[in-house]
C-alpha cells in the first residue's frame, strides 16, 4: 500500500495538543488522509504517551493500541497527542502536568475533561475527529462543554488493549466528533473484538446513521432534571427532547433510584482500580528515572511523590485505603453491589423505553479554576457516570446554549445498543440543523 | 511413631512451573534458560502501560489435569485477582493470581508413610497465577552496588498446591514433594530438570506450639534439610523454656540453615480484588473433558501384577516416569524372562551408581541394559562381574568414550564365569588351602568364618569369575577330602 503523508501545522491557541505530529504519513483505506487526534492515555507505537503526567515524560510505546492500529488501518493520519487530567482524573483538563487546555467557546472556560483535548482539538476546528476515553463522563462531559459530539461505547464494544488503564472496569475508548456522521463513521473503524481485551465482545459496528426514529420511546429520569441540575442547562435539555417528540418519538417519565450512590460506588471503583494500575509507575523502566543510589522503595517512594499530580496521588491513597484489609468488603465489594443495582434500575427502565435521554452535564462549562473543591468537581459527574458503572452506551450531542456555551443533550440506550442512540442523535442533529 | 509432645506438623504450599509453551498472559515463549536475559518479553509480560493479560488456556487445561489427579473439585467458575505489591521484580506491581475463587479446592495425594503404607495428605486447594520476574544482584543483596532484573520468567504459569498441615516429619515433606513431582511429569505438565521450576513454602511447627512459614526452598532435599533445620531449632528452643515466635523464615540453601525474616514483609497488606481485565474462568463441560494418563499409582499396581516387581521395587520404578519408561522398555523383547532381574538391576543398582555418579539416566539406553541382563540372566557372569560391567558401561557414557557392548566388556575383560568342572577353580582351591593351612585347620576346628576366608581367596585368585554358589560346593567337598 502506497503510504502518503498529510501536512498538519495547527494552530493550537487552546493548547489542546501536548504532541503534534506535522507530517503523519496514512494508506488507502475509510479514513485515508482524515487527520485524527487521540487522547495522550492512548499508546501510540514511536509517539511518546504520557497520559499529561510527568511520571511518564518521555514513554515512547513500542507498540499501537488495538485501537490506534485499527485507525491506521483504515488510512488515518494520527495528528497527535492531545491534553488531558492526568490519567484521565478530573472533569476539567486542568489536571494536566502540561498546563489546562482552553474552551475554544471561551477561553476563560474550561474544556471539560477529561478528554479536553480531543475536544477542543475538534471545536477548535483543528481536526474533524479524535479519539477520547470515557470513563466517568470522560468523552460526554468535553463534548457537552465544547459544543462537539462524543460516544461512551458499550462497555466491551472497543478494545481497550493499549489504554493505559486508569478503571479497567468502567472505561472505554470512545469517539469524538463534529458530527453524529464523525462520530460513527470512527466508531465502525475501532469498534469489534480483540482478543488482546479479554472483555471485548464480538460486537462489530457497521451502521450508516438514519434519522427516522419515529415510534421510539424515551425515558426521563426524574433524576436528570432534579436537584443539582442548573435549571437555564434542563431547560435548553427540556427543549431538546420536544424536538425529539416532534419527530414522532414519545416520552416516559422515569426513575433510577440507584443513583444516590452512583458517585460514591463510581468513586470507590475507580480509586481502587487506579491505585492498583498507577503502581507500576516507578521510575524503573521508563519516565524519569528513580536514584539507583537509594534501596529500591525510597526510589520509589520519591518518584512517585514527585512525579504525581495532586489529584492522582489522592486518588492513588483513596483507592489504596478503600482496599486495605477489612475494608475491602466496606468499599470494594459494595460498590459493585451498587453496580448491580444501577444496571438492574436500567434494565427495568429498558423493558418500557427504547433510550433514555437527559442533560450530559448539570451545567455549563465552568470557569478555570471554579472547581477548586475536589468534592463539588466530583459532584458535576453525577449525570455522566450511571453509564458507565452499568456498562451502557451514552452520547452526548450539542443541543443549544445556556448564557452562551453549548449544552450536551445526554441520550443512553440498552448494552449493545450503540446504534440507537446514534441515530437519535443523528435524528436530532439533522432536525435542528 | 514419634511422642505425641514432640509431633511436628507439616504443611506444603508448592509452586510448580507449568510446561507450556507461551507463557500465561501473552504468546512469549517459556524456554528462556539458554537465552539473555530480557529476551523473551513483550509489552504484556513487561508490564508495559495500556498492555492487557488474555489467558494461555493450555495453561489452564494443565492446572485442571493436576486438579484431577490429584482428587480436587475443580470449581466450575473461578477468578483471577490481583495480589498488590510493590517489588522491582514484579513490572505490575501486582501479582495477577487467584485469591477466594481459586481453580480448585480438596483433593488428597497418597504417600507412603514412615511407618509403611499410604497415607493420604489432604490439599486445600489449587489456583494458577503468573511467575514473577527475577532479580540478579551485583554482589551481596545488602552491600552490592545495585541489582539488575530480567523478566524472562516474568508471566511463567505457575500452579500453587496447597496442602493441609498433614505431613508429620521433614521425611514425609521429601515423599510428598517426590510424588508430586511424579505425578506432575506423569500428566505431562511439569518439567523437573528446569531450573527454579519448583519452589515450596513450608509450614512447621511442634504439636502446641505456634507455627514458622520457612520460604524460599528451591529444591527437593532442601526441603528435607530446611525442615530438619527447623525441627531442631524449634525444639531446643522448647527444651530451653522459650517461646516460638510465629514468623517468616528464609532457607538459606548454601548454608543450610533458615534465617528470620525481616518482620517488615509480614506487614503486606496485598489489597486483593477481581481482575477486571480478566472474565471469570468458566470451565464446566471443559473438565468434564479432560482425560488422565495413567499416574504413579497405578503404574505401580501395574507393575506388580504384570511384571511381578515386588511392591518396593515397583515403587521405586514408577516414582520417577523416566525410570518407569526405562523400565518396560528393558524389559519390552521379553516382559516375563527379564522382569524381575531388570528390576531389581534397576532399582537396586543402576540408581545407586548413577547417584554415586550424580548421573542423569538419559545416557544409559535401555537396548544396552536389556542386553546386561540377559548376560546375567544366561548366568554366564557372576552379579559381581555384572556390577563391574554396569559401572564400565556408565563410565563411558559418562566419559563420552566409545560405548561397548556388555558382552564386548565381559569378553575384553575376561569376565566369564568359569565352569565348575574346568581345572582352573580346582587348582585356584588348592593353591588357596596349601597358603592357608591355618584356615584349614581352623575349619577342622568348626570355625565358620575360615570358610568364608578361603571363599574369598579363590574369588581373588578366580578375580571373581566363579560362580558363588558353585565355589562353595566345591570348597566345601576339597575341605573334607583333605579330611580323609
Amino acid at each position: 500500500m502506497a503510504e502518503r503523508s498529510i501536512l498538519f501545522e495547527p494552530d493550537d491557541k487552546y493548547n489542546a495538543f501536548l504532541r503534534v505530529c506535522n507530517k503523519p504519513s496514512y494508506t488507502e483505506g475509510k479514513l485515508a488522509g482524515v487527520a485524527v487526534a487521540v487522547k495522550d492515555n492512548i499508546s501510540t507505537r514511536g509517539i511518546e504517551t504520557t497520559c499529561a503526567s510527568r511520571i511518564l515524560k518521555g514513554y515512547v510505546p513500542p507498540y499501537d493500541a488495538r485501537a490506534v492500529e485499527l485507525l491506521r488501518n483504515a488510512g488515518a493520519a494520527i495528528a497527535g497527542k492531545t491534553n488531558m487530567d492526568e490519567f484521565g482524573m478530573g472533569t476539567t483538563t486542568e489536571n494536566s502536568a502540561f498546563g489546562p487546555t482552553l474552551n475554544p467557546c471561551d477561553t476563560g472556560r474550561v474544556p471539560g475533561g477529561s478528554s479536553g483535548g480531543s475536544a477542543a482539538a475538534i471545536a477548535g476546528g483543528m481536526v474533524q475527529m479524535a479519539l477520547g476515553t470515557d470513563t466517568g463522563g470522560s468523552i460526554r462531559c468535553p463534548a457537552a462543554f465544547c459544543g462537539i459530539v462524543g460516544l461512551k461505547p458499550s462497555y466491551g464494544r472497543v478494545s481497550r488493549y493499549g489504554l493505559i488503564a486508569y478503571a479497567n472496569s468502567l472505561e472505554q475508548i470512545g469517539p469524538m466528533g463534529k458530527s453524529v456522521s464523525d462520530v460513527s463513521t470512527l466508531m465502525e473503524v475501532i469498534a469489534g473484538h480483540d482478543r488482546h481485551d479479554s472483555t471485548t465482545h464480538d460486537r462489530p459496528y457497521t451502521h450508516t446513521p438514519h434519522a427516522d426514529i419515529k415510534g421510539l420511546k424515551i425515558g426521563i429520569p426524574q433524576e436528570y432534571f432534579g436537584e443539582g441540575v442548573d435549571p437555564a442547562v434542563a431547560d435548553v435539555v427540556k427543549k431538546a427532547i420536544g424536538r425529539l417528540e416532534e419527530l414522532g418519538t414519545t416520552t416516559v417519565p422515569c426513575n433510577i433510584p440507584s443513583m444516590k450512590y452512583a458517585l460514591a460506588a463510581y468513586y470507590v471503583t475507580c480509586t481502587c482500580e487506579a491505585s492498583s494500575n498507577l503502581a507500576r509507575f516507578d521510575g524503573v523502566r521508563y519516565g524519569p528515572a528513580a536514584d539507583t543510589k537509594r534501596s529500591w522503595h525510597e526510589a520509589y517512594q520519591e518518584v512517585r511523590s514527585a512525579a504525581f499530580g495532586t489529584e492522582v496521588r489522592r486518588r492513588i491513597m483513596l483507592g489504596t485505603f478503600a482496599l486495605s484489609s477489612g475494608y475491602y468488603g466496606k468499599y470494594y465489594a459494595k460498590a459493585q453491589v451498587t453496580r448491580e443495582n444501577i444496571k438492574a434500575d436500567f434494565n427495568r427502565i429498558f423493558k418500557d423505553v427504547d433510550v433514555i435521554a437527559g442533560p450530559t452535564m448539570p451545567t455549563i462549562a465552568f470557569k478555570m479554576k471554579e472547581k477548586s473543591d475536589p468534592l463539588s468537581m466530583y459532584l458535576a459527574d453525577i449525570l455522566t457516570v450511571p453509564a458507565n458503572l452499568a456498562g451502557i452506551p451514552a452520547i452526548s450531542v450539542p443541543c443549544g446554549k445556556s448564557e452562551g456555551m453549548p449544552v450536551g443533550l445526554q441520550i443512553m440506550g440498552r448494552m449493545f445498543e450503540d446504534e440507537r442512540i446514534v441515530d437519535v442523535a443523528y435524528a436530532y442533529e439533522q432536525a435542528v440543523n | 511413631m514419634a511422642d505425641a509432645e514432640d509431633q511436628v506438623i507439616v504443611g506444603l504450599e508448592v509452586h510448580c512451573q507449568l510446561d507450556t509453551k507461551s507463557k500465561l498472559f501473552c504468546g512469549c515463549d517459556t524456554d528462556y534458560r539458554s537465552d539473555g536475559p530480557n529476551t523473551h518479553v513483550c509489552p504484556i509480560c513487561l508490564g508495559l502501560p495500556g498492555a492487557m493479560p488474555s489467558l494461555n488456556k493450555k495453561a489452564i487445561e494443565y492446572a485442571m489435569r493436576v486438579a484431577k489427579a490429584l482428587n480436587c473439585t475443580v470449581i466450575h467458575e473461578s477468578e483471577f485477582s490481583r495480589k498488590n505489591y510493590f517489588y522491582p521484580d514484579l513490572d505490575k506491581a501486582y501479582q495477577i493470581t487467584q485469591y477466594d475463587k481459586p481453580l480448585a479446592e480438596g483433593g488428597y495425594l497418597e504417600i507412603e508413610s514412615d511407618e509403611g503404607g499410604e497415607r493420604k495428605i489432604r490439599l486445600t486447594r489449587i489456583h494458577v497465577e503468573e511467575d514473577p520476574g527475577r532479580l540478579v544482584h551485583m554482589g551481596n543483596v545488602e552491600r552490592g552496588k545495585y541489582s539488575l532484573v530480567d523478566y524472562n520468567r516474568a508471566g511463567i504459569p505457575l500452579i500453587e498446591i496447597v496442602s493441609e498441615p498433614d505431613m508429620r516429619s521433614p521425611k514425609e515433606a521429601r515423599k510428598f514433594l517426590n510424588k508430586l513431582r511424579a505425578t506432575l511429569e506423569y500428566l505431562s505438565v511439569f518439567d523437573s530438570e528446569k531450573e527454579g521450576s519448583l519452589r515450596v513454602d513450608a509450614n512447621i511447627s511442634i504439636k502446641g506450639n505456634e507455627r514458622v512459614e520457612v520460604k524460599n526452598i528451591t529444591s527437593y532435599k532442601g526441603v528435607e534439610k530446611a525442615l530438619l533445620f527447623e525441627v531442631t531449632r524449634q525444639k531446643n528452643l522448647i527444651r530451653r523454656g522459650q517461646r516460638i515466635e510465629r514468623e517468616t523464615r528464609h532457607y538459606l540453601e548454601a548454608r543450610g540453615v533458615t534465617q528470620s525474616a525481616r518482620s517488615k514483609e509480614m506487614e503486606n497488606d496485598y489489597r486483593y480484588f477481581p481482575e477486571p481485565d480478566l472474565r471469570p474462568l468458566r470451565v464446566k463441560s471443559w473438565v468434564e473433558g479432560i482425560v488422565l494418563p495413567e499416574l504413579p499409582d497405578a503404574r505401580r499396581e501395574r507393575f506388580i501384577a504384570e511384571y511381578g516387581c515386588s511392591l518396593n521395587h515397583a515403587r521405586t520404578l514408577t516414582g520417577e516416569l523416566k525410570l518407569a519408561n526405562f523400565f518396560e522398555k528393558v524389559v519390552a523383547s521379553d516382559p516375563k524372562g527379564l522382569s524381575p532381574l531388570a528390576a531389581t538391576w534397576i532399582a537396586d543398582t543402576l540408581i545407586g551408581e548413577l547417584n554415586y555418579r550424580d548421573m542423569d539416566l538419559d545416557p544409559v539406553d535401555p537396548e544396552s541394559f536389556t542386553e546386561l541382563v540377559r548376560v546375567l540372566k544366561a548366568g554366564t557372569i557372576t552379579d559381581k562381574s555384572g556390577v563391574d560391567v554396569l559401572r564400565v558401561m556408565l563410565d563411558q557414557r559418562l566419559k563420552n568414550e566409545t560405548r561397548e557392548t556388555p558382552a564386548g566388556i565381559v569378553a575384553r575383560l575376561n569376565l566369564a564365569k568359569t565352569d565348575g568342572d574346568t581345572g582352573a577353580i580346582t587348582a585356584a582351591i588348592e593353591e588357596a588351602i596349601n597358603e592357608n593351612l591355618k584356615a584349614l585347620e581352623d575349619y577342622r576346628a568348626g570355625k565358620g568364618g575360615a570358610l568364608n576366608f578361603l571363599v574369598g581367596q579363590v574369588m581373588k585368585k578366580t578375580r571373581g569369575k566363579a560362580d558363588p554358589a558353585e565355589l562353595n560346593r566345591m570348597l566345601t567337598d576339597a575341605l573334607k577330602k583333605r579330611e580323609a
